[in-house]
């Protein structure tokens, strides 16, 4: 059954593109468990909301307007049209016919239908800085927030003369676009097809050192003719024309000629077409912002921050059938639990929410009258009640419009009792550690015990913190920590088939109280296994031990596991050949070898407890099956192949700096999180490691602010007379400091009903994400061909469906909008993703860590996973200085993965989020290396290096800056490694080019031939 | 002879009948949130194999008492039960887990196939009841 939500070839072939079978459509039911309220329906006044008047925002939705130069060719202004064989191309055998080039140009040793594809990696800087809380001055509140009294002193009485609402007049999309569509003459599109040479013979390996010999990109600027803005064909959309004029231009400067393409220029950047095959420089040069949904600025205005809720569509189709035609996945991409810098935090004795439908008032909500408001989810009317009429913030009364819930779309309640269904817990850690011999060996236990003793302090938490330790190997060890005891006491439960407590008062101990013998503990226990000879180790029932400890009161589990489980329940065989890791078959042992521990992690949600797996280990450890612990108690999984403490320094950083975050980050239990919906759409599929507990209510025992989650939407009812949908993200977790708390997050997007609407609207890098954690599930479930080869479809699908649905006039060549000129790329770029790729030796604990990522991590951090950059660093001192918080930061433009952009005198930094590669050129400039590196020649750099030398130099402060700059975008830490050209991680590095050619995968432009030649059929 | 197998293949129809009403129920109360995914497929996993062996026991009177046309009416609905049941990846907990259900639309097709199911033990329930009276008559 191919219900998997979108198509492969392999499959079914047919329809269902993301919007396979649908959910029940009751997500909106008014049944909460959690969720309970007495509402009090007093009258009170309200005001009309927000006339949507569109006229009055030129050019706000699209302003990406001004990047249009970025993505195009610099030889743009002048065009020169030159023969297809350019004189600075030397060599080109076998030029294809210019006119059928889209056929003649396949890959020479392989069939383009097949997409065997190796390497991988990550990133895209994305500025996950702290985003300025959008600023609304009423809130004087610092960042702590505001405490609303309770009871509303009763303002003086006024008039509350609520101006006769004007009807929300949102302009109709249908209005014509105020321009008639060119004639096609002006498009004599007879591209030559020398645009992109492809030299087969000339390919170099991933590893190839000869660079000079590459084929020289697609383009190489001159010699190509390429189209210009004008040469596009018009393109007919019809488009709410209000929303995308650019300031006019004046009559007298335009020309007959010219007036065709101030016309285009009225199209938004967004739908701009792109000749993928022709345009080469398509990456922009700096982080890509998220597009900005096509609202009246009163409303955008107040809109909930892109890296916190995200659609892969900015405007939603009205109808299903709609969205199915743009062949584009709908789903929502939440980080909700992000750390922000300004977050509003409101105290209330009752918390106004819609009361059929529970939705929390938030901005897009419209007041009818001066005392009711409507629902914005599913249209009822609620009454405002009397205290929320009064304004905390202004200290006025009868302004409900005004208060913070209204004007923020991420906001945060303390909950009164109601939310609460027992006494908020305190926080409790329990840490379970591996001490059989392969793990002394290791010598992690070291650094957890230096790590714990460090931030024994910073622990999230209150006076009630509890903490409590267990090891194991063939046996269970507790740990009595009672205080009163001299020194920690160690109790060995040796029956690992029927496990019990054996003091189960006195294994978990309040961490204030006790702090000293858990210090005496943490210091002695890195030695009291140094000799141990045991090999065994029982995971299976020392989990069992940490969930019976822990069910009373929920909280986290922390495992530390390196090896195999081989004892007790809950054991595991080895599932790996290694001689299949880097075969063109299909991957086995995705998916788990027993149930046990999804149904432990089930049994833990069920208790609040969540498991976070830490993973070091060089052997095969069966990730794909114990990660299910992790992945259904909402915990997170950390995984550091071949740690060792001394042989792999780079590791061990990695290690103790992670640790130290996941320490300290803050930290929220016994969760739930609903989304909802307006009516009409409705939520069919999760992704993230949680588990669904009812149709829309996520259980997440902790919530950890690295969480990422990502649903997929269908569109149940049509959406005809609706100008704008909301979605709510609500989270209820209780604080470290024992508050129960509730995160609200709004985001409200425009309805469309045509599709090049929809195709503008298109968030790529949502949609790259959203399709990577519908790929992880369909490898799971079906097969890692079937996963590759859905995603090369959902590539050619909505480029077919823009071709034949948005583009009125055929021209040859690979054509995209704007908006979607990355998506091939970030699909090859996960084709090549260690999850996914095939042919490169890929271990398969590495694969699955990968595929884990893809599903939780936050956006901003997946695409570091999906596309890495490359950045040049020998020229810092010429690229766009920045002043970031006081420091001046050089901004180098983003490379595109490409061997051809290495250059032997250069030096480059590609950073695939958790690793940093610094390379360095065989012929690079003596003095960078001096006052970079601190050593005189490139012969002198050595092998190991993993910290840049703070020198007192120039260069050497603006690379470290640079470094630091983005070190500081992401909560995880980056290794860094320096590489020449001999060193063994080069080839890591190479995987990563993925634009280039491998054995066993596509270049990009061989891809894009591949799209093309399936999207012309 | 031919009156017994009915009899006893109707009793069969009649506990597949109240079995697909209660994977009916037990699946949109799921819907409504009356009962979390966990509890909903431990009660429904229970099931599965009775409603398997009731299926095949069906058939199996038929082909052996040589009523071919319902035989053959049996098998295609005893063979998807068996196929759904070996179908099931190791680390499920079930033909319906409790973590998946909610996924790609999961629910809605175990619905489906439910309402499916009980339809068709309607319409075996008629021919069994009309076969038998027959035999009876004849007799």
């Amino acid at each position: 059954m191919s219900n998997d939500g979108f198509t492969s070839q392999n499959g079914t072939g047919g329809g269902t593109y993301t919007n396979g079978p649908l959910l029940s459509p009751i997500a909106l039911q008014p049944t909460t468990q959690d969720f309970m309220e007495g509402q009090a329906g007093c009258p009170t006044i309200a005001q009309s909301k927000a006339p949507l008047t569109s006229g009055t925002n030129p050019s706000r939705p699209y302003q990406q307007a001004t990047e249009v130069s970025m993505y195009q060719n610099p030889s743009g202004s002048s065009l020169p049209v030159m023969p297809p064989v350019g004189p600075l191309r030397p060599m080109q055998p076998s030029q294809p016919d210019p006119n059928n080039h889209r056929m003649s140009m396949s890959p020479p040793s392989q069939s383009p239908t097949t997409l065997p594809v190796s390497n991988s990696y990550y990133q895209h800087p994305q500025q996950p800085t702290s985003w300025q809380y959008r600023g609304h001055p009423q809130i004087e509140a610092p960042s702590s927030g505001i405490q609303l009294c309770p009871v509303p002193s009763p303002g003086p009485s006024q008039v509350y003369r609520m101006g006769t609402a004007t009807p929300s007049s949102f302009h109709s999309a249908s209005q014509s676009p105020g321009h008639s569509p060119t004639s096609a003459s002006g498009n004599n599109l007879t591209m030559p097809a020398a645009a992109y040479p492809l030299l087969p013979g000339q390919m170099s390996k991933a590893d190839g050192t000869v660079y000079q010999s590459l084929p020289p990109g697609y383009q190489s600027m001159l010699g190509v003719p390429k189209p210009s803005p004008v040469l596009l064909p018009p393109q007919p959309y019809s488009l709410p024309s209000q929303q995308y004029q650019q300031p006019p231009i004046g009559p007298a400067q335009l020309s007959s000629s010219l007036a065709a393409l101030s016309l285009q220029a009225q199209a938004p950047e967004a739908l701009r077409v792109v000749n993928l095959l022709q345009e080469r420089n398509l990456l922009p040069p700096g982080p890509i912002p998220a597009p900005t949904p096509c609202l009246p600025q009163d409303l955008q205005k107040l809109n909930c921050n892109p890296e916190v809720f995200r659609c892969t569509l900015t405007s939603i189709p009205q109808t299903q059938s709609l969205l199915n035609k743009a062949r584009l996945p709908l789903g929502l991409l939440l980080h909700p639990f992000k750390d922000l810098s300004q977050l509003p935090v409101v105290t209330s004795s009752s918390i106004v929410r819609c009361r059929s439908c529970r939705t929390y008032i938030n901005p897009f909500v419209s007041f009818l009258d001066q005392r009711r408001w409507k629902c914005n989810l599913c249209y009822r009317v609620n009454d405002v009640p009397e205290e929320f009429m009064y304004n905390p913030v202004s200290r006025s009364y009868g302004e409900p419009h005004k208060r913070p819930e209204v004007q923020n779309a991420t906001i945060e309640f303390i909950a009164p009792s109601e939310y609460m269904l027992r006494p908020p817990q305190p926080a409790v850690y329990l840490f379970v550690l591996d001490v059989s011999h392969n793990a002394v060996e290791t010598g992690y236990i070291d650094v957890v015990c230096q790590s714990l003793l460090e931030n024994l302090n910073s622990l999230p938490g209150d006076s009630r913190t509890k903490i409590g330790f267990i090891t194991f190997d063939s046996m269970i060890h507790f740990y009595n920590l009672q205080e009163g005891l001299s020194q920690p006491q160690m109790l060995i439960v040796s029956d690992t088939e029927d496990i019990f407590l054996p003091t189960p008062d006195s294994l978990l101990v309040n961490l204030s109280e006790c702090k000293e013998l858990v210090q005496d503990l943490l210091k002695s226990l890195p030695q009291m296994f140094a000799k141990t000879m045991e090999t065994q180790s029982a995971l299976g029932p020392a989990l069992q031990a940490a969930f019976k400890l822990m069910s009373p009161t929920g909280g986290r589990v922390s495992i530390f596991q390196t090896q195999l489980p081989t004892l007790g329940i809950g054991a595991l065989g080895s599932r790996e050949d290694p001689n299949q890791r880097s075969s063109a078959k299909d991957v086995q042992h995705l998916s788990p070898a027993t149930d046990f521990y999804k149904k432990l992690a089930l049994d833990c949600s069920g208790q609040q407890v969540a498991v976070d797996l830490f993973l070091l280990s060089a052997q095969y450890c069966d990730l794909a099956t114990l990660g299910c612990i992790s992945r259904y108690s909402a915990g997170s999984v950390f995984f550091y192949p071949s740690y060792h403490n001394q042989h792999t320094p780079a590791q061990t950083e990695r290690f103790q700096k992670d640790l130290k975050r996941y320490l300290t980050r803050k930290i929220g239990f016994e969760a739930v999180m609903r989304i909802r919906c307006t009516k009409g759409l409705s939520i069919h599929t999760f992704h993230g490691n949680f588990f669904v507990r009812s149709t829309d209510l996520l259980s997440l025992p902790n919530i950890n602010p690295d969480a990422g989650f990502a649903v997929q939407m269908s569109i149940e009812e049509n959406l005809l007379d609706m100008q704008v949908v909301s979605f709510q993200a609500a989270l209820l977790y209780t604080s470290s400091k024992g508050e129960r708390r509730i995160r609200v997050h709004t985001l409200c997007l425009p309805v469309v009903n045509s599709i090049s609407d929809i195709f503008a609207g298109a968030d790529v890098q949502a949609i790259t994400g959203l399709l990577a954690s519908m790929a992880v599930d369909r490898s799971v479930t079906a097969s890692l061909t079937d996963a590759r080869d859905a995603m090369t479809n959902a590539v050619i699908d909505s480029l077919t469906s823009y071709r034949t649905s948005v583009l009125a006039i055929q021209q040859p060549g690979l054509l995209a909008p704007a908006c979607l000129r990355l998506l091939p790329l970030y699909i090859l770029g996960l084709l090549k993703q260690k999850a996914f790729r095939t042919g490169t030796s890929t271990r398969l604990d590495d694969r699955v860590f990968a595929m884990c990522q893809l599903k939780c991590q936050p956006l901003a951090y997946l695409m570091y996973l999906v596309h890495p950059s490359l950045y040049r660093l020998d020229t810092l001192i010429n690229e766009g200085p920045q002043n970031i918080d006081d420091h001046i930061i050089s901004q180098p433009r983003v490379l595109q993965l490409s061997v051809e952009k290495l250059i032997r005198e250069g030096v480059f930094l590609m950073d695939t989020g958790s690793e940093f590669y610094f390379w360095v050129g065989r012929n690079c400039n003596p003095v960078f290396l001096r006052q970079v590196l601190g050593v005189q020649s490139y012969a002198d750099v050595p092998l190991n290096m993993n910290h840049l030398p703070e020198l007192d130099t120039a260069e050497s402060g603006r690379t470290r800056a640079f470094i630091g700059w983005l070190r500081e975008q992401r909560p995880f830490y980056s290794v860094l490694h320096v590489i020449g050209e001999e060193s063994p991680l080069k080839s890591i590095f190479m995987q990563n080019m993925i634009e280039d050619r491998t054995e066993s995968a596509l270049s990009y432009y061989e891809f894009l031939l591949h799209v093309q030649q399936q999207v012309s059929k | 002879m031919e009156a017994a197998v009915f009899i006893l293949s109707l009793i069969d129809c009649c506990a597949l009948i109240f079995l697909s009403v209660y994977f009916i129920i037990t699946l949109s109360d799921l819907e409504c949130d009356y009962i979390n995914a966990r509890a909903c497929c431990s009660k429904l996993n229970k099931w599965v194999i009775p409603e398997l062996v009731g299926q095949a026991l069906a058939t199996v009177l038929m082909l052996v008492s040589m009523h071919w046309f319902i035989f053959l009416l049996n098998v295609p609905v005893a063979s998807w039960n068996v196929y759904r049941y070996v179908k099931v990846p190791m680390g499920n907990m079930g033909v319906f887990d409790p973590t998946e259900i909610h996924n790609r639309g999961q629910l809605k097709s175990h619905m489906k196939e439910a309402m499916i199911k009980l339809g068709f033990h309607l319409l075996c329930f008629f021919i069994y009841l009309y076969s038998m009276i027959l035999a009876l008559i004849n007799d």
